[in-house]
């Protein structure tokens, strides 16, 4: 990283963000017990550290339980035991995100077959999380139409960064972001085939697209920093949450790519985890006893830390009402 | 005699044959029974088999089959001949399983610890990591004494050469020890002599085994350990056998929503509350048990399992994760992986095996496809089935699309060499008069023990359909057969119940029933009294209806009850009223018929299937299958009526079970208060509906279907008049039929109840049993007293509530769904 900070005087190395994430279930009969796993943590890797976090509920669990899971992201089991109507749980942290080395933009790469065939190859030399990362997954399986689509981006021998670019550019170009097109339990097929959805589908057809060349990638869940129009203000809860795409390549370990907004995720993109598709890392899952029928309202924040101080910005989040939040047309 | 026998029974050698060394030569361990077939005439012969089916219909033995509309189920196919083999063989078989078993658990404990055998190129990731089998919530989780597989099977075949073959293997949740074991007690009657000089081992201390090794490996807190067998449910294909295991091994048999995660430790919701669980042997596979950690779209598993396996609070067996091995994708890595782990070769091979997710395998594979045969290498790959496909059944056309699928997805296939099965004769069931040949393997298992895995002396002998004999499945049609192992020495009379029961095993109140249970019971309780008393009415009703213009106020009253209790369609016809009636005994698609409710009666049944006894079952079952024939259009009044006065014997025989038979613990207490309460409300309504008659109507219909008539006459001999009989029906308390037996008993159980349980809610029984008592029976007893409708109907209305309220007291939690969200 060292050398590429020289090469750029213009762009700044880190940027700081404080993050809130809430998330309100409302059930329609009181619920005895509700158990839930957790992915609201942000996990630190080379490009993110973590300043602070927490994570508040309400009512507050009986059993609270940290672990890192399989992948290695932190994730959390909770129980609630007492009859509850509505579960609060307001996910807070600040981060530094760091940038991203120049050279993932402009220097080569091997050629995507190479790459391939190092992956299909027992022994392999590529790293064990690789290989694992170039099988299907539930949400990501292999099909012959997404392969067949893909290979006009893969010709011959063309390096592979440069090949999962156009890929990328295509998914933006080819694919309406709609989100009335789909529901978190959309089938590939059926995005491929209306040519629309939103990040998380875009990034399980572009992990897809990858594997079945025999590529490596894995899904990223995050949150992405939204612009307000000029001269308005940044609003609390007017994010979202997000999805992109790691491909893996030798020279450089993992690369991101956005094929919902067509760039490389830099300074804008803050990761909480990632798995093989959205199924590893569903920022909260649960099971309920009782209770006739649920609601669920999520509500992000992203902000620049210079804008707000985090105890006011959590003060604020907590005296605003799910209920007033604006309806979440503009999602990246 | 003999030749007739066997004149259809193949010669040839081109499959090894388990009972003959050339034609007409039976093996030495086959001598006996040769021997005994030959001396048998044909009636003798087709006697032992009429005698097995009867045996297996009796006991109700089923297996259910997918795709049958319903989940229907088939009665278990078992062949009486067994397979027999010899001692000295069976060492052989008996090591190679026991190092299979040792090899595979380390191999378990390899993939969900350190992985070494990715790291060292020993296994590819992508088989392992690709797989759907494979669990990655359990990585990490080391089990209690590092035994990941507690019970493994093994399906073998035999090579014409006479060698045994690998072909599968069960390792998350095998099923067919306890078919086995059904199996077992009916060949060993049908041949008790020739199985006394074989001196056939017994199968009783294996699973004394599996008792004691689960009991030790589970944690202890106070020196007991409770273990279940958690299952699926009713629509498993195997529930017959997990019922049967779960009584013979003294397992109680839950369902997910019988158990809950509290305070790190799994707990049984029990009448009583909750009390603790310390192992769990499971029939539910891998990614069921846990819908908070594993598969989120099932709500059948036990949410929060993980974290208590995870904290080593509870025993499961086997653990999460271990179906992965049961691809047969492993067979070309295990020789390699024999080597290096245990440092032995491998001592019985599997059938050659490519695994196309190699490229060279794959290429070599579809070269010689129509020699081979292809199978899914990860059958639960998202939903998706591929049944063997035999390249030698293909065309050109099928070939080419064998490949394409394929090339497609390689990973997810694996194609083998044929194993041609050995030939065993059974007995041909169309004609009964032949043997025929089938093809036979044998699932054999194996039980963890803190000595190391022990084999079961003998198994499930399986057999091909006559469609197709390079398949045994059950699900296809396939049959079953014994498996003997004969002994050295004379077998030992070893019973189950060897360990010593020491003070803190007994258990009498039977507080620890589970909830779910218990609400079974009590509905069990309720249809066995209601088909009683359906079918009385329907009795009295029929012998009635054709001269029911004779005693016009008295049928108008019969109907009217026949409304009242759903027999009678409301808009019905008094006049007409023959067909319903005769449809309700006959058609079980008639909503509130008898017939509809008898299957009611035998699905609680079903459920409660651990619980009953062997008894009880046989009646049940003969009940089920009288109704389960489609009625023919035209049933007479005759045969009816003949109908139901068997059905009425089988009734009182069930009830004669809930007398004599079953312990006065509390599930019987719930048995008999939903008895009463049922009882109680037919009873008061047929006072009811017989009062409005007035005085001049006869009572004579309402001693009948009260089954008091007998009663009746003997006291009074006269015609019936309406101080006696109400008197009879109302305030005797010695009469089983009559209101005040029902209420006393009611009262007498719930003081009970409340005794051990506490806060039982009061619903007025009492207060009314003690009003029956004190009424006049002169001011009182007459159809227009006004007192006694009041107090019949306020009896009513309390029956009903009180059966609310035992629901909401002791049945709400297990009747609370649970859900899983995102």
């Amino acid at each position: 990283m060292s050398q590429t900070q020289s090469q750029s005087q213009t762009k700044a190395q880190s940027q700081r963000y404080h993050v809130i994430h809430e998330t309100l279930y409302r059930y329609g009969a009181p619920v005895s017990l509700s158990q839930h796993l957790l992915h609201l943590t942000p996990r630190p890797f080379d490009f993110q550290r973590t300043l602070h976090h927490q994570i508040e509920i309400l009512p507050a669990p009986m059993e609270r339980k940290e672990h890192l899971d399989w992948f290695g992201n932190p994730s959390q089991w909770i129980t609630v035991r007492q009859p509850h109507a509505t579960l609060r749980l307001i996910a807070a942290s600040t981060v530094d995100v760091l940038a991203r080395p120049l050279s993932w933009r402009h220097a080569g790469s091997p050629g995507w077959e190479t790459v391939a065939a190092q992956l299909a190859a027992f022994p392999s030399s590529a790293p064990l999380d690789a290989q694992e990362f170039a099988l299907p997954s539930p949400q990501a399986p292999l099909l012959e139409e997404v392969r067949q689509w893909a290979l006009s981006s893969f010709t011959p021998r063309r390096p592979l960064l440069s090949a999962t670019r156009h890929l990328m550019a295509r998914i933006h170009g080819e694919f309406k972001f709609d989100p009335k097109a789909s529901t978190v339990s959309t089938p590939l097929a059926e995005t491929f085939k209306n040519r629309r959805g939103v990040c998380q589908d875009f990034s399980h057809l572009m992990i897809s697209a990858l594997r079945a060349l025999g590529l490596a990638a894995r899904y990223m869940s995050g949150y992405i920093l939204t612009h307000p129009a000029p001269g308005k203000p940044r609003l609390i809860g007017a994010d979202a949450s997000h999805a992109w795409v790691a491909v893996w390549c030798p020279d450089n370990g993992w690369v991101g790519f956005d094929p919902t907004n067509n760039c490389q995720p830099d300074l804008e993109h803050a990761l909480l985890g990632w798995g093989r598709d959205f199924g590893d890392v569903t920022p909260m899952r649960g099971v309920i006893l009782g209770g006739s029928s649920h609601k669920v309202e999520v509500q992000v924040t992203m902000m620049p830390a210079e804008s707000r101080d985090f105890a006011e910005l959590l003060e604020d989040v907590k005296k605003r009402s799910l209920v007033q939040a604006p309806e979440e047309d503009s999602a990246p | 005699m003999p030749k007739q026998l066997f004149s259809d029974y193949p010669q040839d050698s081109q499959r090894f044959d388990e009972m003959f060394v050339s034609a007409g030569v039976p093996r030495p361990h086959y001598a006996g029974l040769y021997a005994r077939l030959t001396r048998q005439s044909v009636t003798q012969v087709r006697d032992l088999f009429s005698e097995v089916d009867r045996q297996v219909r009796d006991n109700g033995i089923t297996y259910n089959v997918y795709d049958e509309a319903e989940g229907g189920s088939r009665p278990w196919q078992l062949d009486p001949l067994p397979l027999i083999i010899p001692a000295d063989e069976w060492r052989g078989i008996e090591q190679a399983v026991i190092q299979r078993a040792t090899l595979f658990n380390r191999i378990l404990a390899d993939l969900y610890g350190p992985q070494t055998l990715f790291a060292e190129g020993r296994l590819p990731p992508a088989l392992i990591l690709g797989h759907p089998g494979f669990q990655r919530p359990a990585h990490g989780i080391v089990p209690r004494n590092g035994v990941h597989l507690n019970l493994l099977a093994v399906d073998l075949a035999r090579a014409p050469d006479g060698r045994w073959w690998v072909i599968n293997d069960r390792t998350q949740a095998p099923s067919g020890a306890g078919y086995a074991l059904e199996n077992r007690i009916i060949t060993s009657r049908l041949h008790a002599d020739l199985f006394r000089e074989l001196r056939v081992q017994r199968l009783a201390p294996f699973f004394a085994a599996l008792r004691d090794s689960i009991a030790s490996y589970a944690p202890h807190d106070d020196g007991q350990t409770n273990t279940v067998l958690l299952t699926p449910g009713p629509y498993n294909e195997t529930y017959f056998e997990q019922a049967y295991l779960a009584r013979y091994l003294g397992f109680p048999l839950v369902e997910g929503q019988d158990l809950t995660v509290r305070d790190g430790c799994v707990w049984l919701k029990t009448l009583s509350g909750l009390r603790r669980v310390h192992a769990i042997v499971r029939r539910m596979d891998d990614d069921f048990c846990d819908p908070l950690e594993l598969r989120a779209d099932s709500a059948l598993g036990v949410p929060g399992l993980m974290d208590v396996v995870r904290r080593g609070n509870v025993l499961l067996a086997n653990s999460v994760g271990s179906s992965v091995l049961e691809t047969g994708a492993l067979t070309g890595f295990l020789p390699g992986l024999c080597e290096h782990l245990l440092g032995e070769k491998l001592a019985m091979p599997g059938a050659a095996t490519w695994w196309c997710g190699e490229a060279p395998a794959m290429e070599d594979a579809l070269e010689k496809a129509d020699h081979l045969v292809f199978k899914s290498a990860m059958p639960q790959t998202h939903g998706r089935r591929f049944g063997p496909v035999f390249g030698e059944d293909l065309d050109k056309a099928g070939l080419a699309a064998l490949s394409a699928k394929v090339r497609a997805a390689p990973r997810e296939f694996l194609a083998q060499e044929l194993v041609a099965l050995s030939r065993v004769p059974v007995l041909d069931r169309q004609q009964m008069r032949h043997l025929v040949d089938r093809s036979a393997g044998m699932r054999v298992f194996a039980v963890a023990t803190p000595e190391g895995y022990m084999v079961m002396p003998g198994g499930l002998a399986r057999t091909s359909s006559e469609h197709d004999v390079r398949l045994l499945s059950s699900q296809r049609g396939g049959g079953s057969k014994d498996v003997w192992v004969c002994g050295e020495h004379a077998a030992s009379p070893l019973s189950l119940l060897r360990r010593p029961v020491s003070a803190t095993d007994l258990v009498r109140s039977g507080a620890g029933l589970s909830s779910r249970v218990v609400e079974n019971l009590f509905w069990f309780g309720r249809y066995s009294e209601r088909c009683d008393n359906l079918a009385r009415y329907l009795r009295v009703a029929l012998g009635r209806v054709t001269d029911n213009q004779e005693t016009p106020i008295e049928w108008a009253a019969l109907a009217a009850f026949g409304k009242q209790i759903g027999i009678l369609p409301k808009a019905c016809d008094e006049r007409d009223a023959i067909r319903p009636l005769l449809r309700s005994v006959v058609d079980s698609s008639v909503a509130g018929g008898l017939a509809s409710h008898i299957l009611h009666l035998s699905r609680a049944g079903f459920q409660l299937r651990e619980r009953l006894s062997t008894d009880n079952w046989r009646t049940l079952n003969a009940l089920a299958r009288s109704v389960e024939k489609k009625p023919h259009e035209d049933v007479g009044i005759y045969e009816a009526m003949a109908l139901l006065d068997e059905l009425i014997t089988s009734f009182m025989t069930l009830a004669g079970f809930t007398l004599d038979g079953m312990t006065r613990d509390h599930g019987w207490r719930f048995l008999s208060l939903g008895r009463r309460i049922e009882r109680l409300q037919f009873q008061t309504e047929a006072i009811e509906t017989a009062m409005r008659m007035g005085e001049e109507g006869n009572p004579e219909w309402l001693l009948e279907i009260s089954d008091s008539i007998v009663t009746y006459r003997s006291r009074y001999m006269a015609r019936p008049e309406w101080l006696a009989v109400l008197d009879l029906l109302i305030a005797d308390e010695a009469n089983p039929r009559g209101i005040v037996f029902q209420t006393g008993g009611l009262r007498d159980y719930l003081k009970r109840l409340d005794e051990s349980l506490g806060d039982m809610p009061d619903t007025g029984i009492e207060a009314l049993h003690t009003r029956l008592l004190h009424l006049d029976p002169e001011k009182d007893f007459h159809p227009g007293s006004a007192s006694l409708q009041e107090a019949l109907a306020t009896l009513r209305s309390a029956s009903a509530e009180l059966s609310n309220q035992i629901s909401l007291h002791f049945f709400s939690h297990s009747d609370e769904s649970v859900r899983v969200i995102a």
